[in-house]
């Protein structure tokens, strides 16, 4: 049973049951929303991005204690980072999962915080449960929900 | 209740010895993650006997080829088991004649035969097409692809609170445009067992024509399509002890002889020329192409098997399984049972409190527990009942009291660690 404490440490039932950045950012100018339709498990990550910068981040949704605890601390990871710093932690995070490679270089400081998810790893039926809030972070990124229209503009 | 003063009798009735079923099962002696398995997913997919197992090997060992083809023995003893599979089926479910009986890859499959089919000539726009909030996604996204393409409408007949068939309800839905009720027997969800009878004849008086999902029905009761009336029943092969890759349509010979084919291509076709083809008669005009052999001689020795265990002993034991798995888990504070139906088969699906369904499956997987965890392709019925899905725990006619106290143990090891 020492697997199960692995998988279900206490800072992962501690996110799950009191999530932090658990709302929309008043000033939140992307956002995309994720879903695993294996189980049903849905998320909605908000940004609030300035000059390249997340000033903001918050998510909504339901879920397993893993999802829940994952989109928890990846808030918690991600505020205040640059976009590219937040696709590089994407990227190692993904890697770290999927047992592809440990996390490497700048980010792996960074990434200590996720260890505590590291026991995912040993349930492959598990590690889309990690990885949801992260794809839907990389969703967010990539979206322009506010100033879709300025940007369109500009390109007029 | 609890383990100690579990109903005894029903334990192991002389009539029904579940250890001895159990040895049936070689893949039940294996232990996962260390501990003895507790295989309470058969709503899923069931395990096999030895004697399925041992057919399937036994056509590729000794009695395979392709049939209706070779003038070879080979082939005519190929040709022999798998017609003689067809035998098998229509007597399982007292087909009138063996020629109604359609093998396709699953129910799902023989689902969307009837509905490509209907969709070419019988169905017309405006035409109705009634299921049930209780239907599996395979009993509705196919009507929903015919919705598309013809316009057809879809009514869904609401549930109560237990999760029963409203039968009022349903009335009132049938109109002189219902063309077809398309509703299971047994839901996959949440164990409902509904009103088939009176289903089928409501639908008849008002001029439509009905197809009953039997794939949660089949396992676990003797199916008589005559006495039932239905015009089409589905099943498939995997969860009725069978092997994965076949399925059973059954069909009235007079509706499926005026139905055009499905898929086109050879074992169906009477003559083909550039010009022409004429189909064959049924049932091969709807089993194009090579069709799954060894898989129908699977089937055949599963239906052997669990005639042979005879249904009313397996209804009654599982049933005693069923009720003693709902008065274990109604002792659990926080946990809530979703389907209470009077009527039901050996299917509980429940949520915790504190609990995903799925952190509740990999707790118990760790006590070799295996449950489903999710929405069980019924996502309507889950928003029915505002979840985003259950655990859900499936008995067999291999599953005994012991199998619950270990479900009982895993939830204990769950309320452990989520409190």
């Amino acid at each position: 049973m020492s697997d199960l404490r692995e998988l279900y440490q206490e800072v992962i039932l501690d996110h799950s049951r009191q999530p932090r950045n658990f709302r929309r950012p008043e000033h939140a100018n992307h956002e995309a929303k994720g879903d695993n339709p294996l189980c049903g498990d849905k998320v909605t990550v908000f940004l609030t991005i300035e000059d390249g910068k997340v000033v903001d981040v918050g998510f909504q949704g339901r879920g397993c204690a893993i999802s829940m605890a994952s989109a928890s601390l990846m808030t918690e990871i991600i505020k205040g980072k640059t976009e590219e710093e937040a696709r590089a932690l994407f990227e190692s995070f993904h890697d770290e999962m999927t047992g592809k490679s440990a996390c490497h270089g700048a980010a792996a400081g960074e990434l200590d915080k996720l260890t505590v998810l590291s026991g995912v790893r040993e349930y492959p039926m598990r590690v889309k449960c990690a990885t949801l809030s992260w794809h839907t972070l990389m969703a967010a990124l990539d979206s322009r929900q506010n100033n879709v229209s300025t940007e369109s503009d500009d390109r007029l | 209740m609890t383990a100690a003063n579990r109903p005894l009798a029903a334990a192991n009735t002389p009539s029904f010895d579940v250890e001895r079923v159990r040895a049936d099962f070689p893949i039940l002696a294996r232990p996962v993650h260390g501990k003895r398995l507790a295989f309470l997913d058969s709503a899923a997919s069931a395990q096999k006997p030895r004697a399925v197992i041992d057919a399937v090997s036994h056509c590729y060992e000794a009695e395979y080829a392709n049939v209706h083809r070779g003038v070879y023995w080979l082939s005519a003893r190929a040709t022999q088991g798998y017609e003689g599979a067809r035998e098998t089926v229509a007597r399982f479910l007292n087909a009138r004649d063996s020629a109604e009986i359609i093998f396709t890859r699953n129910a799902t499959a023989a689902i969307n035969l009837v509905a490509y089919s209907l969709g070419a000539g019988h169905l017309k726009t405006g035409d109705e097409v009634v299921i049930s909030w209780l239907e599996h996604h395979s009993n509705i996204v196919p009507w929903q692809i015919l919705r598309e393409r013809l316009g057809i409408v879809l009514k869904v007949v609401p549930v109560n609170d237990a999760g029963e068939f409203l039968i009022e309800e349903y009335e009132r839905l049938l109109s002189p445009r219902t063309k077809l009720v398309a509703v299971t027997h047994t839901s996959n969800a949440l164990g409902t067992i509904t009103p088939i009878g009176d289903i089928v004849r409501l639908a008849h008086a008002a001029g439509a024509r009905v197809l009953i999902d039997g794939s949660q029905a089949a396992p676990h009761r003797q199916v008589d399509v005559q006495a039932l009336d239905c015009d089409y029943f589905v099943f498939t092969g995997h969860k009725v002890y069978g092997p994965s890759g076949i399925g059973v349509l059954y069909g009235k010979a007079d509706l499926l002889r005026a139905m055009p084919p499905f898929e086109g291509g050879g074992d169906m076709i009477r003559t083909v020329s550039f010009e022409k083809t004429e189909f064959a008669d049924i049932p091969n005009r709807f089993e194009a192409g090579t069709p799954p052999i060894a898989e129908a001689i699977g089937l055949a020795a599963a239906i052997d098997y669990v005639t042979a265990l005879r249904f009313d002993r397996i209804a009654a034991h599982e049933q005693a399984v069923l009720t003693y798995a709902t008065e274990r888990l109604s002792d659990i504070p926080g946990l809530r049972i979703i389907g209470t139906a009077r009527k039901k088969a050996s299917i509980l699906s429940f949520v915790m409190d504190s609990a995903h369904p799925h952190d509740v499956g990999t707790v118990l997987d760790e006590g070799g527990v295996a449950v489903r965890a999710g929405h069980h392709c019924a996502q309507p019925l889950m928003e029915r009942f505002g979840v985003a899905g259950t655990a859900r725990a499936s008995f067999g006619l291999y599953n005994g009291f012991d199998d619950v106290d270990q479900l009982v143990e895993g939830l204990r090891r769950v309320k452990e660690i989520f409190g």
